[in-house]
């Protein structure tokens, strides 16, 4: 047998070169890829402000929020009871209507499809709440996925009423 | 190789190339024996280049026109359609360019497939050349989002989103890519700048797929290997140079066929529509070079597994040369392979055509056959079929079927097996 390799001490030179170089390299390289994610100004845009009185039930509008529509949508009794009737063992991503819509008149969502990103259209579907035209996605009226290639619920950003007439979202 | 003794006759010649070999390797460009029974379908290669330096030469131009922010891009284009000299023309053949380039490479593609050019000793060309494939996808979608209307913003959303499919980091990686919570004016500089940077890699790359391709040297229809230089090749000038200027004549009147009487056929009219991040159109479909991709996609019904299938067919052709376990190159001596090779070109046909149909109904259904059958294609019946098929005796050399005689029939078959 040849006699066992002992660490010498340019071994050991050689790794902690190569190691600092590691070190260099990740340092130096990490502004070049962290300037791609969203800067100062883009993340200032954090919170918007949305008048709601002028919506009369049934109605729905959609603003924009961090550059994506989010729904405004003021629900009918006949919507909200639908919602709520749902057995959770048939949702895909079970939730709860109560945990979706606070106030269960409104219903406030991100206007993006969980698939690829799409707006989905209002009042159209299968479960007469949102379809996505883009690749066939039906949610209900609570903006929980029902049946297509979405694998998620509509998601509900951090919003709440500053007064009666007021959400804020963000 | 025979040309590497090559000295010039001039002074001055001999001077330079002792410096710089650069007239050796013009003569060894010029010398290359290329086999000669290539049929047109090799003359795409030709083609292609030119496409490339089209596309170059008239985005350089239209960078200087367009403005990459969001809230002037789309009427920069505009601005180059109606104002600037010629803008119209340049732009046209910018767009038109970018889906005779596909046109192009899909034949190249399949050419190759046809004739087992993807093969030993060739696996690198053919990876070369795939990762050039991926890259002309990149450009043209970055391409394509550039002008910001309804379809370049719905287009851009769609794409990035599938990154979102990745578990854990997906949401990251999207918000990265986007350099915001959407896409905007941040995606919109980035994707600029990419596009330009883009076609100069392709242009290294292409530097490689042709040095690598004169490693071995061209394969040709009948798939065998030659002596060169023979009396099976001629010398790629001006033999192979007129006959891929001639190619590419006709390739042109295509070509200016579509960017002088139907420029905007192979777009889509949404396009003309500003980006509006606050309506989707109605139905958002890619050019239709990336539509086979798409109906892969649509056809799976899971979000990260339909992004999976959809990277995984172009995974499974960079795999191509071990996945093909025939010894014999050409189709022409693969009576099954032959016919395989046509449904996969009609398999490819109709899911481009999936592609373009709403995700629904037969449509779908159909998407998935043919999604199945692309797979299946790859991934069973080329690897068994190299054991299984009979193949047809290949002959020795491209002169020997013409001018015969010249091998007895036992010592071809023995040798067959060698190829």
């Amino acid at each position: 047998m040849p006699e066992q390799k002992k660490a010498k001490r340019r071994d050991f030179i050689f790794t902690a070169s190569y190691t600092l170089g590691a070190v260099g390299v990740g340092a130096t390289v990490w502004p070049l890829i962290d300037q791609m994610n969203p800067d100062a100004s883009v993340k200032a845009l954090a919170s918007t402000e949305v008048d709601v009185s002028g919506i009369e039930r049934g109605q729905s509008i959609t603003v924009l929020w961090r550059g994506k529509p989010v729904f405004i949508k003021r629900r009918t009794e006949e919507e909200i009871e639908k919602a709520r009737q749902v057995d959770l063992k048939e949702l895909p991503d079970p939730e709860k209507d109560e945990d979706r819509a606070k106030n269960p008149e409104w219903l406030i969502m991100l206007g993006m499809c969980t698939h690829l990103g799409c707006v989905p259209l209002g009042n159209k579907g299968e479960y007469d709440g949102w379809f996505c035209p883009c690749h066939g996605s039906h949610y209900d009226t609570s903006g929980r996925i029902r049946k297509g290639p979405a694998p998620t619920n509509l998601e509900i950003p951090k919003y709440e009423f500053v007064n009666s007439n007021t959400i804020k979202i963000g | 190789m025979s040309d590497q003794s090559y000295t010039p006759n001039s002074k001055f010649g001999k001077w330079f190339n002792d410096r710089l070999p650069l007239l050796t390797l013009s003569k060894h460009l010029q010398d290359y024996p290329t086999p000669k029974n290539l049929n047109y379908w090799w003359t795409f290669g030709g083609i292609l280049t030119f496409c490339l330096i089209a596309q170059i030469v008239t985005g350089l131009i239209l960078a200087m026109h367009y403005v990459a922010h969001a809230d002037m891009a789309f009427a920069s284009v505009e601005h180059i359609m109606r104002n600037v000299n010629y803008g119209w023309l340049i732009r046209y053949v910018h767009a038109n360019g970018a889906s005779m380039f596909f046109l192009a490479v899909y034949i190249h593609i399949f050419r190759s497939l046809y004739y087992g050019s993807y093969k030993s000793p060739r696996e690198i060309i053919w990876i070369l050349g795939m990762i050039i494939y991926l890259l002309m996808m990149m450009a043209a979608f970055m391409g394509y989002v550039l002008p910001w209307g309804q379809m370049s913003f719905w287009g851009a959303t769609v794409i990035t989103n599938l990154f979102s499919a990745i578990p854990i980091v997906g949401e990251s990686i999207t918000t990265w890519l986007w350099g915001g919570y959407s896409v905007g004016n941040p995606t919109l500089t980035r994707f600029f700048s990419l596009h330009y940077l883009i076609p100069f890699l392709i242009l290294g790359l292409v530097v490689l797929h042709i040095w690598a391709l004169h490693v071995p040297g061209n394969n040709n229809p009948i798939g065998i290997e030659l002596k060169k230089p023979s009396k099976d090749t001629v010398p790629f000038h001006p033999y192979i140079v007129i006959k891929d200027l001639f190619a590419l004549l006709i390739f042109l009147i295509i070509f200016a066929f579509f960017v002088f009487y139907s420029p905007n056929i192979l777009g889509h009219a949404d396009n003309y529509i500003e980006a509006n991040p606050m309506v989707t159109p109605a139905h958002i479909v890619p050019e239709w070079y990336l539509l086979p991709f798409y109906a892969i996609l649509r056809s799976v019904p899971d979000k990260l597994f339909g992004v999976i299938a959809m990277f995984s067919s172009l995974i499974v052709l960079v795999a191509l040369p071990w996945l093909d376990t025939s010894k014999v190159r050409s189709a022409i001596f693969r009576p099954l392979y032959k016919q395989f090779y046509w449904f996969l070109v009609a398999d490819v046909i109709i899911l481009g055509y999936m592609g373009a149909m709403p995700a629904e109904g037969t449509y779908l259904l159909i998407a998935r056959v043919a999604t199945t059958y692309y797979f299946i294609h790859f991934l069973i019946i080329l690897p068994v079929l190299g054991y299984k098929e009979k193949t047809i005796d290949v002959p020795l050399s491209i002169a020997e079927p013409v001018l015969g005689g010249s091998v007895d029939p036992s010592l071809t078959k023995s040798k067959t097996k060698k190829i």
